[in-house]
């Protein structure tokens, strides 16, 4: 298991250097000078000369990609030009929003999406199994922020049932995090169900034709527990790849879903870091978000052998 | 096993015979009719925009603003006193054309990379890892980048969606090359001594093509989400450019007095891409009944 673990950990090495190099080229292409940048405006050519020494703009781009990236190694991911303060820590400041967004989300789809794409297996073609691919279908195409606006429409201002926007910390106000955080894990989960559903179902549906099921339909068991005991365990890794592949895609969709509901997450930093040009804190949000997707795929990978006995490496 | 696909519809079967068009549109679910009839009445809507509204998409009305739809604005009217109906068949018009523009780019790109990966074990290893990065960067965040660093024109943007989505098709693509190298035939070619791209151009490519198209029917919908992602963050086209998400983008502040223009652009946007997912399902139900397996909807 643990050189298991050590030859996984290894594969993403390469992936991890193309992110850096990818985000880096990208960033230097396009900034223009960015000693130009921080120096502002109205700074002279000697100032901005001697800006673009310290920040190592005079030697060529693969040294710099070489000091970038061992300050990166050192957890230093630069400094934001608006604020002056380190990037890394700005990240961690907004990081319990967007956590525990996530976590609402996949607890959500996890507690729904899966029985529901169980029962549209076994109720195969009748109308539970229609209904719940027709939602499916629709959950996978409306976009996250329409379904926001109109969970806003119906529930916080016709009905009046809940808050408009906003986010509470659930250590100052456990309620009041649960009134902020409904409408929008509900809105992102939504995808995040349809997808999860839609593989539950198929993948329960290709299991449920094989012989040990009949088998064990034959020996007496209940239909409850050949469905949760023999069958779904055995359609797992289909459905664990979908649920690391979706969580890795509302990576995006929390960036809107906070934009929409105004969250001060992760999400919401990087639209303001955008807007406001700030290249270091762009590039470290940036590659924040691949380390988790490349992260939340290694999961995936070693809860498949944890699940499922016949993968091996 | 529940495979639910009939061949009896098979393209391949039919599509030598006159007639053969229309019989196998007969043929189609409701669904796929339901849906087909939706996209077109969206393309016209689009196509007609001027014939359809006697309003122009950027003029001002400043005594109508945030009317409430009705006779005089269908959709209602903007912050700015905009008619809504106007700027949504405008902006399907952006949104259609960035949809093609990022599936044919992203098509093409995957079509090589793929084809790449396929040639050598040595060109596979190094595009695919390439490939790995860009999909380890999210979608909607490298598009957000690209489009704020490069600046937002038709072009720009239209790049920006589709660089995310190659690797998507690119890897689809590689798998496809993958199975059909170790087909006999191809060992055939191989042996007969035919060159590589002669090997790759006539007996490969060949059955990429029905994955390709399936994969660009959902791409198309994934541009077009993504397109007003853009203009909804405000990133995308300037302001005063009618697209979905712009319109979107400016219902945003006075969306508890005025919530038509969410709603009414949002409903296009969310028809379009839904009418396009059903369509590309039942595409790969026949165009490709190995891949459609149990995934069929309805």
């Amino acid at each position: 298991m643990l050189k298991l673990i050590l030859v996984r950990l290894a594969s993403t090495i390469p992936v991890i250097l193309v992110v850096t190099m990818l985000i880096f080229l990208l960033l230097r292409l396009s900034s223009g000078d960015p000693a130009l940048l921080m120096a502002g405006d109205t700074a002279s050519a000697e100032v901005i000369e001697s800006m673009r020494i310290s920040l190592g703009l005079d030697r060529p781009l693969t040294v710099q990609y070489g000091i970038w990236l061992s300050d990166l190694l050192k957890g230093d991911l630069g400094t934001s030009i608006l604020t002056k303060q380190p990037v890394a820590a700005m990240i961690m400041e907004r990081l319990e929003p967007t956590f525990l967004l996530t976590l609402s989300v996949i607890c959500l789809t996890l507690l729904i999406a899966v029985p529901a794409g169980a029962i549209a297996a076994w109720f195969h073609r009748t109308w539970l199994d229609r209904s719940v691919m027709a939602f499916s279908v629709v959950g996978y195409s409306v976009p996250a922020f329409v379904i926001g606006y109109l969970l806003i429409l119906s529930f916080a201002i016709y009905l009046n049932l809940l808050p408009v926007q906003g986010y509470v910390s659930p250590f100052t106000d456990f309620l009041g995090f649960v009134e902020h955080m409904t409408l929008p894990a509900v809105t992102l989960s939504i995808v995040m169900m349809a997808l999860v559903a839609r593989v539950t179902r198929s993948s329960l549906l290709e299991i449920l034709g094989e012989d040990f099921i009949r088998t064990a339909k034959a020996k007496g068991n209940t239909d409850r527990r050949v469905l949760w005991k023999h069958a779904l365990p055995n359609a797992a890794v289909p459905i664990i790849t979908v649920i690391g592949i979706s969580i890795a895609s509302i990576i995006g969709g929390v960036v809107v879903t906070e934009s929409v509901f105004n969250i001060p997450g992760v999400g919401r930093l990087t639209i303001d870091a955008i807007m406001s040009r700030d290249y270091p804190l762009v590039q470290g949000l940036i590659l924040f978000f691949s380390l988790v997707y490349v992260g939340i795929n290694l999961l995936v990978d070693l809860i498949y052998v944890l699940v499922d006995p016949r993968i091996r490496y | 096993m529940h495979t639910e696909t009939t061949n009896l519809n098979m393209p391949q079967a039919t599509s030598r015979r006159s007639g053969s068009l229309w019989r196998s549109f007969l043929s189609m679910n409701k669904l796929t009719l339901f849906s087909l009839l939706g996209l077109g009445l969206i393309v016209l809507s689009a196509l007609f925009a001027d014939v359809l509204s006697m309003y122009d998409p950027l003029q001002l009305y400043p005594r109508h603003r945030l009317q409430a739809p009705g006779a005089e604005h269908w959709f209602g009217a903007d912050a700015l006193g905009r008619d809504v109906f106007t700027r949504v068949l405008h902006g399907g018009r952006i949104s259609l054309l960035v949809g093609v523009g990022v599936a044919l780019i992203a098509a093409t790109g995957g079509v090589v990379v793929g084809l790449c990966a396929g040639i050598s074990r040595y060109t596979d290893g190094i595009v695919m890892r390439v490939m790995d990065g860009v999909m380890a960067i999210p979608g909607i965040l490298l598009a957000v980048a690209l489009v704020s660093l490069f600046g937002a024109s038709l072009t720009s943007i239209v790049i920006a969606i589709a660089i995310p989505e190659i690797p998507r098709v690119a890897r689809l693509l590689r798998s496809v090359v993958l199975t059909t190298r170790e087909e006999i035939y191809v060992k055939a070619a191989q042996g007969l001594g035919l060159p590589t791209y002669k090997i790759m151009w006539r007996h490969i490519l060949p059955s990429c093509i029905a994955p390709l198209v399936v994969q660009t029917t959902f791409v198309f919908a994934s541009a077009i989400l993504m397109e007003s992602v853009l203009g909804f963050l405000g990133v995308g086209f300037s302001a005063d450019v009618p697209t979905w998400g712009n319109v979107m983008a400016e219902g945003r502040a006075v969306f508890q007095r005025a919530p038509w223009m969410i709603l009414f652009a949002g409903l296009f946007l969310s028809v379009t891409v839904l009418t396009v997912n059903i369509l590309g399902d039942s595409l790969r139900d026949r165009l490709d009944p190995k891949l459609s397996k149990n995934s069929k909807v309805l």
